[in-house]
This record gives C-alpha cells, structure tokens and sequence, in this order.
C-alpha cells in the first residue's frame, strides 16, 4: 500500500501539533489553583539531611519542607496538605517556570540571575548559608588554600560549582574538578575516595559527614567559607498574591520567634496575650490575613504547624537535630544573627 | 501502468510529501514562537547571547583546555569535543570486539560459542546506564587511593585519580613537543604527564561494551547470509578457514551488516550522553551546568538536539558513503 509510506510522518506532524496544543498555558491566579486543588505543589531536593529529605515511610521533614508545611497551614488550613515533588538541580527552575510546582523551596540561593532572568521571585531568606569543603583527615589539610592540584568532588548546575571555580581562580591555586549530575552520586565518589576533597553549601556538608560517611571521625569540614548563600524559596513572577504569601508566611513565623509566640504556647497565648504584636500573629488583633486572601488565623495555623523560626531550626538543623548546626548567622537580628523579619502589621 | 499515470502518480506523492514537510516546518515555528512567546509572559529571558559571556566554570579534562574566564560557547565546543573523544574509541572497540563476538556466535567450538552467546545476552539486556554506573562503582572500589598509587611501569601510575601515562609537551608557544612529561606523585595523588581519568575509561569502556554485543548480532546475520554454496566454493579452492572468511564471506556479509552498523553507532553516540551520570564532562554535562546558572533550558536543550543531529548526520553519510562501496552493483 502506498499511503503507509506517509504515515511517520502524518503521525509526527500530529504528535507536533499535540505538543504544541499540550503547552502549559499561563498560569492564572496561583492561589485559586492552589485552593481547588487542595495541596500545595512544593519543590524540593531528592534528599538534603535538614532540609528536605524523606524517611523510610516516606514522610518528608526539613527546614524548607517546614516551610511548604506552614504556607499550606496558612491558605489551605492543614500542614500536611502539600505534593511533595523531588527535583534536581537541573529539573528544578524549569519545573517551576512550566508550573508543575507552586513553590520552589529547594535549598536554592538567590543570585542577582536567577532573580532577574528566570521570571521568579524569591521570598524570604529562611537559611543564611556558605560554601565549605569537605575533606579526609588522612590528608592533614587544614585550609582550603592547601588544596593545590586535589581533585574536587562537586554537583553540576550549582552555584558551588562556578564558586570553586571562582576561588582558586583568585587565589592561583590549581584544582581539579569532577562533577556529577546528581548529588549522590558526587559524595558517593568523594568518599570512595576519587577526590580529595568534596564542597557544596556548609550546611549540607555537616548532615553528609554524620549520614553517608563511613565513619564520620576520618572527616574534616575546613574553616573556609567562599560564597555567601542566602537560601530562599521562590515562586514563579507575575503573581503578586501568591508571591506575598509566600513571603509573608516565613516572616511570620520569624516575627513569632522574636514576639516568644511557639507551637506550645500558641492557644494560650491567643486567648490571653495583651500584645498586639503577638496578638496579630495569632489572628486576636486586626485582621490582616485578608490582604493576603486568607483568614484572620493564617498565621495561627502555620505557627501551630510547624512552631516559630527557632523551633524550626532547633528541630531540623539545629542542636536537637542530626546536623548539630549552631544558629549562627541564623539567629534573630536582636540576638546578634541575620534573620530579619519586616514587622507583620 | 501507463509512462504518463506513473509521473502523474510520482508528481502527486512529490506534492504531499511537500506540503507535509511545510506543515511539520509551520507546526515546528509554531511551537517555537509559542514557547518564546510564553517564556517572555513570565518574565523569562531568552536567547543564545549568553553564549558570548564567560562561562563561569572550569572542566577537567578532555583536549580542549578551557578555563571558567571563556565563554560560554567554547565550554560547549569543549564538551563537544569531549562527546566525540569518547565516542570514537568506543566506536572503534565496539566493532572490533563486536566482530569477533559475532564471528565467535558461529564458532564450532562449543565453550567459544557459549561464551560470545553469554556475553551478548547479558550485555545486551541489561540497561547501559545501570552497565556504567555498575562500572564506576567497580572502579571507585577496586582501584587504590590516588594517595597510594600502583606504580605499572616507569611513569606510569594508576589510581582512583586515572591512569597517568608519560606525555609531549610542547615548549612556550612552540607548535612541538620538546619534550615528554613525566606524571609525578603529589600530595594529593599523581599530577602531570597525561591521565585517563576513571569517568573517561567508564564511559569508553561502557559503551564498548554495550554496543559490541549489538554489533555481534549484526555480524552474525551478515555471515549466515552468506549462502552455503559460497563456503563450500571457499573450500573447493583450497582456502583456509581464516581466508575463507576474510575473503570469501566478510565481504559479502559486509552488505548487510553495513546498514545495521550505521545505526548502531548512531546509538552508540547518542548513548555517550549518558556520561554525564557518571562525572565526565561531555556536552550534556556541559549544558547541564549551564541551565543550572542561567536557566536557559530552552536554549541549551536545542544546542543539544542540534549538536546530535549534527553528528548523526556526519555519521550517516560517512557510512553512506562506505556502504555505496561494499553494496552490490545494480542492486539499488
């Protein structure tokens, strides 16, 4: 039969016209789809002890999986209404630039690029990071400045890639690197002992020592910090609503931290507080969850979810967590820290 | 069927096939203008000027030297170069070794012949990339500490670092070598000279490995197409059963085996981009690295596709070229 020859490409002519038809139009109003769906779509890594990682039962926790959890607290009315969708470092902007996530709290640092040329905006910054090395304490190296011709384990499509690069650059030492696609598979080369040394944000370096190690006493993470990486999420521009949402529901849980409102002491505090600081966040005071679309107890819920800032980070990368971090940069402004909230009034 | 009807026939089936062509063009712009036009909606920047800015970052091997001050568009040339520099060997390793798997099929001998038949059967179904992570987490394991290199040979040194083998160095903008450089140990493992390093010996070795047991196929069909009668005139002459196959069947069974071959070794380039799994830094890395800073999956994801079509094509008329002289006269 003779019209059998045309039909690869009928059918490729069709399978581009389904594509095209297939295009995810503009998104509308983020919080209306968020609202009919009933869970947030949040985006996160495949895994980052403190961060975002799920455990055997697949429950996922972490600072940036709080976050998800309060926004959802706080539009939706239940933290554990949130999709939950891992992404790489490669996956992860175009995911949220085609719409397949409403939020991208994917330990991502804001650089003056992503900011401006993505189409996103970030919201507030929920961890103040840098980028350190790991390395053997076989090596006896005790400063990143003696890694003259080591090879470097790190992940493509980071900004910790292009800072290595950066760093020995300046200071005329000769590295090499070798990077992976997935952040697994680079410290899994790292402490097979492929290279010398492995580097990535500092907070991350501490949860891989304790986690993936064989022995977390042969390693060492060197004083140097050489970037500085404020991580926050970001949401998708041209959505003003959603985008102050997802600023404005971090803020609050800083702003609880500072006012001494927590997860336990919320009910109480609603009832009785005579602050009206305090009595904002608990939705007692003036209502200013309708200039967000929600209700009066936005903020109540999200507290109430996850607890303020401090509990967060206490439980997720903090003293009481795995990672042993100590607040640091990360300590309220009043308390010699950089975590700053505009006031929530 | 008349001279006329036929051109008519030939005339319309000319007409269709170009207005199919048009409408897949027009349906191609289409879906690129929507796309541009929807990333520009959402404040996405677009196009290929980033190309002309510094790259930002450093890759460690391959034979191009760039360093992160170039732009952009030599880091891809670099992970070009670098797809084609392991592409090739393995091309080369896989037909070699495929052939003779192939020609081990239809051994006599039966332990030779289980062999080549295990050996295409495992190889051949079981995925490549789960074949080369396999690999890397072999060498990662069994290789010694770059620290506590194995000494092979003067000069020559294996380790998790690579294997470092002595090489030409050229003198201060001179065009010769003047002299070879010897790989030295080093604090931190073997430096100088020139080094393999294990993603590079992974991915060669891999796609070797893989696409050698798809060639035997291929050279295995060829042969048996070879009709019987060939093989006994082979014997009348008095022909050894080497000479008989280097002169008698192969050539004959090239005219099969050379279409199949092409498009094995189309997929064997196409495969190469799997490297980037395991930490070599090919072009697909290359654009990875790039979306990752800028964001510009559109743009590197179409520099991709082009760069592969480019070199499928490439390939494809080289082996067209090859085939036109194994084919039979007047067959076509």
């Amino acid at each position: 039969m003779k019209n059998t020859r045309f039909r690869p490409a009928l059918l490729a002519a069709a399978s581009v016209v389904a594509l095209a038809a297939a295009a995810p139009a503009f998104a509308g109003k983020t919080l209306d789809a968020v609202k009919q769906r009933g869970t947030v779509k949040c985006g996160v890594t495949n895994g980052v002890a403190g961060f975002s990682a799920p455990d055997t039962q697949g429950n996922w926790s972490g600072l940036d999986v709080d976050t998800c959890r309060a926004i959802a607290a706080a539009v939706l009315g239940d933290p554990k209404k949130v999709d939950f969708v891992p992404l790489n470092s490669q996956q992860r902007f175009s995911a949220l630039q085609a719409g397949e996530i409403d939020i991208l709290a994917r330990n991502t640092t804001w650089t003056l690029t992503r900011d401006a040329s993505l189409g996103f905006n970030f919201t507030t910054i929920t961890y103040y990071d840098g980028q350190g090395f790991l390395v053997p304490k076989k090596l006896k190296v005790t400063s990143a400045k003696q890694l003259k011709n080591a090879t470097i384990c790190t992940q493509s499509g980071t900004t910790n890639e292009k800072n290595v690069s950066d760093y020995f650059r300046a200071q005329n030492i000769p590295v090499k690197t070798v990077v992976f696609e997935s952040f697994e598979a680079s410290f899994k080369a790292f402490f097979s002992g492929r290279c010398q040394a492995f580097t990535t944000d500092a907070s991350a370096l501490a949860g891989l020592r304790n986690k993936e190690a064989p022995n977390p006493d042969d390693y060492l993470i060197l004083p140097e910090l050489i970037s500085k990486e404020p991580l926050a999420p970001l949401v998708r521009r041209g959505d003003d609503e959603w985008f102050a949402i997802a600023k404005w529901v971090p803020n609050a849980l800083i702003e609880a931290e500072e006012f001494g409102v927590t997860q336990a002491n919320a009910d109480q505090l609603k009832g009785s507080s005579k602050d009206p600081a305090q009595q904002r966040l608990l939705g007692a005071g003036e209502d200013l969850g309708k200039l967000l679309g929600l209700d009066k107890d936005w903020s109540y819920r999200a507290i109430k979810a996850v607890g303020n800032y401090g509990e967060m980070f206490e439980r997720n990368v903090g003293p009481k967590s795995v990672l042993k971090l100590p607040r640091g940069s990360n300590n309220l402004w009043s308390k010699g820290g950089l975590i700053y909230a505009p006031p929530v009034r | 069927m008349s001279g006329q009807a036929s051109r008519r026939g030939a005339w319309l089936a000319w007409l269709v096939q170009a207005l199919l062509v048009l409408a897949v063009v027009a349906g191609a712009a289409w879906v690129v203008n929507h796309a541009l036009e929807v990333l520009r909606a959402r404040g996405v920047r677009s196009g290929f000027d980033f190309l002309t800015e510094p790259a930002g970052f450093s890759i460690s091997e391959g034979w191009l030297d760039f360093d992160a001050s170039q732009p952009s568009w030599r880091a891809f040339l670099a992970g070009l170069i670098n797809t084609v520099r392991a592409a090739v060997p393995a091309a080369i390793f896989a037909v070699v070794l495929g052939t003779l798997i192939g020609i081990g099929r239809l051994a006599p001998h039966v332990l030779l012949r289980g062999i080549c038949t295990a050996y295409v059967e495992l190889l051949r179904n079981v995925p490549l990339l789960v074949q080369l992570l396999m690999l890397a987490f072999a060498m990662a394991n069994l290789l010694p500490d770059p620290t506590e290199p194995v000494h092979l040979l003067p000069g020559v040194w294996l380790s998790k670092g690579g294997l470092s083998v002595p090489w030409p160095v050229t003198g201060e903008g001179g065009w010769w070598p003047t002299h070879f450089e010897w790989p030295e140990r080093g604090d931190f493992g073997v430096s100088g000279g020139a080094a393999l390093s294990p993603e590079y010996v992974t991915i060669v070795a891999g796609l070797s490995l893989y696409s050698a047991a798809f060639v035997a196929e291929i050279v295995r069909a060829g042969i048996l197409s070879v009709s019987q009668g060939q093989v006994l005139a082979g014997q009348a002459l008095g022909l050894s059963s080497v000479q008989q196959l280097r002169i008698v069947i192969l050539p004959q069974a090239l005219r099969v085996i050379v279409p199949s071959l092409t498009n094995q070794l189309l997929s064997l380039t196409k495969n190469s981009s799997l490297a980037v799994a395991v930490g070599y830094p090919e072009l697909v890395s290359v654009a990875n690295t790039t979306i990752g800073s800028n964001g510009r999956a559109f743009e590197c994801i179409a520099i991709i596709m082009a760069v592969y079509l480019l070199l499928s094509l490439v390939i494809s008329f080289g082996m067209n070229r090859y085939n036109a002289r194994v084919a039979l006269r007047g067959w076509r």
